[in-house]
This record gives structure tokens, sequence and C-alpha cells, in this order.
């Protein structure tokens, strides 16, 4: 839509610049918190608390970073953490993309009573006590299946899927297949899946990013912190301010009692900028190039809600 | 497509006789048996993980005893409820979780919808690409980092906020222990994270109108607000519908996630909610029957509530979930 021949009315004009004005303001909200987080990591503590860092990091020092890479429970949780994101986002795929490929089958006799059977669970659920005492009857609780299985399917990530297969990849082409002796499974996997990349890669970031993200499931169900994820190992320093490790940590890099019992109180709150980066770095690094994928799923969504 | 067989096969699938159609058939089956195999994982997992727990609901009206099981443990009908009902902390649990619901409701919903309006505008290039990259950027940081800038800026001597504040002569706040401000801080943090990307659905329904609808306005000579408050807005009302009616329908159902972690003694009698009651009796103290029938009706009144709203929104507006 092309408004050029037509020439700016003054209420126009005053219109852009409030639209500007607008977009520039909630920019300029999101992004601040996050420069001075960036900033906040690599500055000097006292600066960061006096407030005198405000915007650009002030008396520049990786001491929180150094801090960091010592810390033996963060690098424990990030391995733990990947472990869990790559194994459940396996999981999840498998379970979700057969099944939404099944019930998207116009001629599949289950497919009405199974997405009834589905639907129903997006309505009714057991809560959280029954779903807890379930998992401990199973023996799964401290074990890492109990993060891994019980919400390996989302049933809206199933239904978003399914929207996908029915819109692009053509019934014709399927049932041409099938006449010529194709299986379902050969469908299925040879050239269902193959036309799918798109959906694959969306699903597999859903999944990914949701568990990478998620710390409920370790606090419900782990007690043993050798299998805590990164986000639980997070809540410790940042929320619960549980700081004994990174405190003696930092205790041994000074030199007197009394100083060193300064510097731990400012570098127990100066590592906890350094964290928040360390632990988002692979959800801020795949973000921008993979935001369109992201955006897919939620239209593919919202056009079958 | 090497192995698959020559056409000559076409006749033989097809051939065979139409059967009565019953609820259960062996045939059927047959048919489709590899495609019942492609759901079964899917099937067993909700089947296990989401159907059990409803029959494990029966703890509510039991007293449930860890080594009796579900099945023998004592029925003690509506015991748990009565208790829940007459406690002193019904109401607090109920105004606070639907305090914190409203207040989100009022100040979210109508800001992803402006920002939609506000980006559409922003006709393609680099910096409608950066300012949807930047809004949207917040989604993915994860809630426990989200509390943890929350401790961090507001604390009352080191936090970024309360310096900004001295600066206009104002005395440090206590956002995190002070009741009063725990709703406001929930809720003004979920908006900043949240914004962006709500802003995408809408988007897309702003990508479907109809540029004829533009030309014809532009030529009757309507300014770009009055095209935005005449065309854009009345287009995106479905989706908005739809979504009002997601978000009336889960005013009682509350996750436990963040608010579990802005928590604290302090700030308890504006904190507690239904979702941390369930977690604190059931999975701390271990009173599994009480915690259970809590939870139970909380996600009855979802149940009605999303009914109620959904007819209302049928018969107002002819869109609706179901």
């Amino acid at each position: 839509m092309n408004t050029t021949l037509i020439k700016d009315t003054k209420a126009d004009r005053i219109f852009k610049y409030f639209l500007y004005a607008f977009v520039l303001l909630a920019v300029l909200i999101v992004i601040y918190p996050l420069i001075y987080i960036i900033s906040a990591s690599v500055s000097d503590p006292t600066a960061v608390n006096s407030g005198a860092m405000w915007l650009w990091p002030k008396g520049f020092s990786l001491d929180g970073y150094e801090v960091i890479l010592k810390y033996k429970d963060i690098w424990r949780g990030y391995g733990m953490t990947i472990f869990y994101t790559f194994a459940g986002t396996g999981i999840s795929l498998f379970m979700t993309l057969p099944c939404a490929y099944a019930i998207s089958r116009p001629d599949f006799s289950g497919k009405k009573w199974f997405t009834t059977f589905m639907q129903v669970t997006m309505f009714l659920n057991g809560g959280l006590i029954p779903g807890y005492l379930l998992i401990k009857t199973l023996g799964m609780v401290n074990t890492v299946w109990a993060l891994l299985i019980p919400g390996a399917v989302s049933v809206y990530n199933i239904v978003v899927t399914r929207a996908f297969f029915q819109s692009n990849v053509p019934w014709e082409m399927q049932e041409a297949a099938k006449i010529d002796g194709a299986s379902d499974f050969q469908i299925f996997f040879r050239i269902v899946l193959p036309l799918s990349a798109p959906i694959i890669a969306v699903m597999a970031l859903f999944y990914g990013v949701g568990i990478w993200n998620s710390y409920f499931g370790a606090l419900v169900y782990l007690q043993n912190k050798a299998l805590y994820p990164l986000q639980m190992v997070l809540r410790q320093i940042l929320v619960l301010q549980d700081m004994q490790q990174g405190a003696a940590t930092g205790a041994a890099i000074t030199a007197t009692a009394a100083e060193a019992m300064e510097r731990k109180a400012e570098l127990a709150a100066i590592i906890k900028y350094g964290v928040m980066i360390v632990s988002s770095l692979p959800v801020i690094l795949i973000y921008p190039f993979l935001q369109r994928f992201f955006v897919k799923g939620v239209l593919i969504g919202s056009l079958k809600g | 497509m090497a192995a698959m067989q020559p056409a000559t096969a076409i006749a033989v699938p097809r051939a065979k006789p139409k059967l009565v159609r019953r609820f259960f058939s062996l045939k059927r089956l047959q048919d489709n048996w590899q495609l019942y195999v492609l759901i079964l994982p899917a099937f067993l997992s909700l089947l296990i993980f989401s159907y059990v727990p409803m029959y494990g609901v029966l703890i509510a009206f039991k007293d449930y005893m860890p080594s009796l099981g579900i099945w023998s443990s004592p029925w003690v009908g509506m015991k748990y409820f009565n208790q829940f009902f007459n406690s002193y902390y019904f109401w607090d649990l109920m105004r606070n979780t639907v305090g914190i619901q409203i207040y989100g409701l009022v100040v979210g919903f109508p800001l992803p919808i402006i920002l939609a309006l506000a980006l559409n505008e922003l006709k393609g290039g680099t910096w409608k690409k950066f300012s949807q990259t930047i809004t949207y950027a917040p989604n993915f940081i994860s809630v426990v980092v989200m509390g943890g800038m929350l401790v961090a800026f507001l604390d009352p001597s080191t936090g970024i906020i309360n310096h900004a504040l001295g600066l206009f002569g104002m005395k440090p706040i206590a956002f995190m222990s002070d009741p009063r401000w725990f709703k406001t801080v929930y809720v003004l943090s979920g908006v900043w994270q949240g914004t962006g990307w709500g802003s995408v659905i809408y988007l897309a329904a702003l990508a479907g109108v109809d540029p004829t609808l533009h030309e014809a306005a532009i030529v009757d000579g309507a300014t770009r607000l009055q095209r935005v408050w005449h065309i854009n807005l009345p287009s995106i009302v479905p989706t908005m519908v739809i979504l009002l009616i997601m978000n009336v329908g889960s005013l009682f159902s509350m996750g436990y996630e963040k608010v579990l972690l802005l928590q604290n003694p302090l700030n308890m009698s504006s904190s507690n909610v239904i979702a941390t009651f369930v977690y604190q009796q059931g999975l701390i103290n271990g009173a599994y029957s009480y915690a259970a029938a809590v939870g139970l009706f909380n996600s009855l009144i979802n149940a009605i509530l999303l009914i109620i709203v959904n007819n209302i929104a049928r018969k107002v507006s002819q869109t609706s979930l179901w």
C-alpha cells in the first residue's frame, strides 16, 4: 500500500510522530534492563550497587565471570540442562510428530475419538498433587525421567503440527503414494517428514526453549542436587541468594578477612548479572536467527486456534 | 520411492466391502494399524500422565494414606472442601488469585493490541524488524532470570529502580517485601515480558486486512489514525474476543512458577494464591488430600468460568472457542 502519491496531511504527520515515539518508547523500555544486565555483569560491583553504573559499564571488571567459571554447581547444572533439553526435545518430538500426522489423515478411523481424548486434557486435569503422587508411585521421583517423560506431550503443539500437515502436505500426494502401494509408515517417514522441516524446527524450538527455561518440575520432583538443571541452580543464586559456594570462592581471591567479607557481599551481587547472561546465552544466541520460526509457530497455531 | 510397488496394486485396497460403521471394528483397525502405531506414544503418555491423575483426584474425598493407596484410603466426603471454605485464609487466597489475574488482564490485555497496531503501521524496513526482535525477546527469558532481575533491580539499597527514585528525592521502597507492591511488581514484570510476544498474533490478523479497504478510505480522505481506528481495529476484534475468553476463563488458573519465586514471608499477605497454597500444603506439608481438594475446587471454577464466558461471547459476537 503506497500512499506517497497523496501528500501527508498535518494529522497524518502528527500521527507519524506519535507512532515513532510510541514504538521507540516500547523498545527502550524493553531494551534498557537488558543493556543494564550486560553492563552490570562487566562493571565494578561497587559502581553497580551504588547506582553510579546506570547504562554503560563502569570500572570494567571480569571478576564476576571469573567466579562463575569456578562455580561448579553452575556448570553441572549447565550440563544437566543440555541433557534435559536434548533428550526431552527428542522424546517430545517422537510423541508429537507421528501423532499429529496420524490425526491429520482424513481417512484415519481413530481421528475423531483421539482428538476428543486429547482435548479433554486441555480442560480437565488432576492437578499438582495427584500428578505428583503418580510420579512417586511410578518410582520416577528423584530421577531424570521425572523431568523428561510426564510433560513430554503438549496437546497444543500436536494441534499446531496437525494444522501444518493438513495445509502443507497435499493429501493428493499422499493418496497417490498410497495407491502406489506405500504403507502409512512409508508415507510418514519418506514423504511427509521430508516436507515438514519448518514445523519440526518450530516444535524443536518450542519444546527446547521450554525445557531450558523451566525449573518447576525439578523443584517438585528432584531432591538430588546432582540432577538439578541450571534453572534450579540459578534460583538459589538469584532468588534464594544462597551464596555459600560462590562466596567461598570469592573469599579465596581477597587478602584480609575484613576485606574479604565486604568483597564477598559485592561479588555475591555481581555474579548475579553474569549468571543471568551465561544461563540465557544459548537462547539469546539462537533467538535472533530463529525468530521467524517462533513466530511461524504462533501463526500456525492461531489459524487453527 | 524405490520401495513402492508397481501401479497394478491399485485395485486391491479399494476393493473392500462397505461395512456397517460400528464403534469398534477389527477391519478399521486393520486398515489403519500403522496410524494407530503412530499415535501410540502420545496416547500412552496422555493416558498415564493426564488421565490417571484424574482418577487420583479421588483423594480429595478421602483421607489419603500412602501405605493404603488411593482406593483403600477411607472416604471422608466433603471434609477437606469444608475445611477449606471455612478457613480464615479462604477469602484471602481467592482475593489474591483473582486480584492479580484481573490486574494483569486490565493492564496486560490492551497493550499487545496497541503495540501490534503501531508495529503494523511501520511499513516494513529495518526499524520494524529491529523493534519486533527487541520487543519479542523478553518472552524467551526464563522465569528464574526474571525473578532474579526483579530481586536485583528492586533492592531497596542497591537496586537501580530505587536509585532512580532517589534522584527524584523519593525514599527507597522495599518492593519485594511490601505486600502492597507485590501485585504491581508481578503484573508489570509480566507485561514487560509478554507484551511484545502477545502482539504477534494480532500482527498476523492485521496482515490479513484487505488492502482495498485502505485504498478506498484514502480516496475518501481518511487520515491514518482514522484508518487504524475504523479498519484495522475492527478487523482484529475476533482475535481479541478469543483471547479475552481464554484470559477470563483462566482468571483462577494462576501458574506456580513465578509467584513461587517472588513470594517471601513478608509479602505473603498479598502473594499467597491458590496455586502456591496447594504447593505448600501438598508438597511441603504433605497434606495430600487437603491440597488435592483445594486444587480440584480451583479447576472446577476454571471449567465453569470458561464455559460461562464462552457462552456469553457466542451470544454477543458469534465468536467462541467451541
